[in-house]
């Protein structure tokens, strides 16, 4: 199958290689045949390969996507060869490595961290599972920051100042968590221009979301937070 | 700009989108109405001038866009021009009154 694989940092172009296909060859294979066959200089990053960790998110055929689950049968139905670049919306370090440092500050600007308001002296906190916003919270923590949220969103690329979905649905989580003290400082940090009042609802992130999360929806719940704290 | 400004304009745009989407309705179909049954000009203001139902519908027409347009245009300013902070809220303020005065100009002429 030919494969056309993004080579050097912003200024670099795609390269072809030729890899042999596989049964159940995953995107990720692709890659680390050419690596370890084609060309040992290829720069690219991954770790668990099971789709735990979220560090080999990469642009195939267009699509920001994990390349350890996606199978190359699933991407060759769309079109015959295979393109792999890196994440779009991040710095490129060199290939297919990005940058991810302004992805995570974001997370901090966002306030994504939790406050609780006890100490160790006092008694746990008890909240039960089937509370409104502990389901809500629920549907939104399962992030594990891969960042094809924030490389498929429209509004990133326009405003580069924009949170982007994965912080604002980290801090959607923290907004419902009934043990959180901090949310007062925390919607006002994510309210705004650069925030989840930027937001188009072009819903790229939860369609592309590999873990299926709706930050969209989460932003949405920021924006009414907003306006009702 | 604080948080709290920036949740009402939010609002102040979905508001005035609701607004709008019944006034787009009401005047299209006005329209479509009075160029179907042949009137004319003249026709039109003799029931336009004086009639303070029209006059209302019309200036609330106005003002919705006054609200609307220029809260969609500076996201576009950011989004696509970079230009944000006072400025730019500055002259969306001036544009929004630009749009109340002339608007309120069309209604009031034909309300006359």
């Amino acid at each position: 199958m030919r494969v056309s694989v993004w080579r050097g940092g912003a200024g670099g172009a795609f390269q072809r290689f030729e890899v042999p296909r596989q049964p159940s060859q995953t995107v990720l294979d692709v890659v680390t045949y050419i690596q370890r066959v084609l060309d040992p200089t290829l720069a690219y990053r991954f770790a668990c390969r099971v789709g735990m960790c979220g560090s080999c998110a990469m642009t195939v055929n267009g699509k920001a996507r994990w390349t350890c689950r996606t199978h190359v049968d699933l991407v060759l139905k769309e079109k015959e060869e295979l393109s792999i670049g890196p994440l779009r919306n991040l710095p490129v370090i060199r290939d297919l490595v990005t940058d991810m440092r302004e992805f995570f500050d974001k997370w901090a600007r966002a306030k994504g961290y939790f406050e609780g308001a006890r100490t160790r002296h006092d008694d746990f906190a008890k909240v039960s599972p089937e509370g409104e916003a502990r389901k809500q919270v629920d549907a939104a923590i399962e992030c594990i920051g891969c960042g094809v949220c924030y490389a498929s969103c429209d509004v990133v690329a326009w405003n580069p100042d924009y949170l982007g979905p994965a912080a604002l649905n980290r801090a959607w989580t923290l907004v419902k968590d009934e043990r959180e003290k901090g949310n007062a400082a925390r919607l006002e940090a994510v309210a705004g221009d650069a925030g989840c009042h930027a937001c188009h609802t072009h819903m790229s992130c939860t369609e592309r979301c590999p873990k299926h999360i709706s930050p969209t929806a989460g932003i949405a719940g920021l924006k009414r937070a907003t306006l009702f704290s | 700009m604080k948080a709290k400004a920036q949740a009402h304009l939010w609002l102040a745009q979905r508001a005035s989108a609701a607004v709008l989407g019944l006034c787009v309705l009401v005047h299209l179909a006005t329209m479509i109405y009075a160029v179907r049954g042949g009137l004319s000009a003249a026709d039109i203001l003799g029931r336009t001038s004086g009639n303070a139902a029209w006059f209302a519908f019309y200036t609330v027409f106005v003002l919705a866009i006054a609200v609307h347009a220029p809260i969609g245009l500076r996201a576009i300013l950011v989004e696509w021009a970079g230009w944000r902070g006072r400025s730019r809220d500055i002259a969306l303020a001036c544009f929004s009154v630009y749009l109340v005065y002339f608007g309120m100009r069309a209604v009031t002429a034909v309300f006359r």
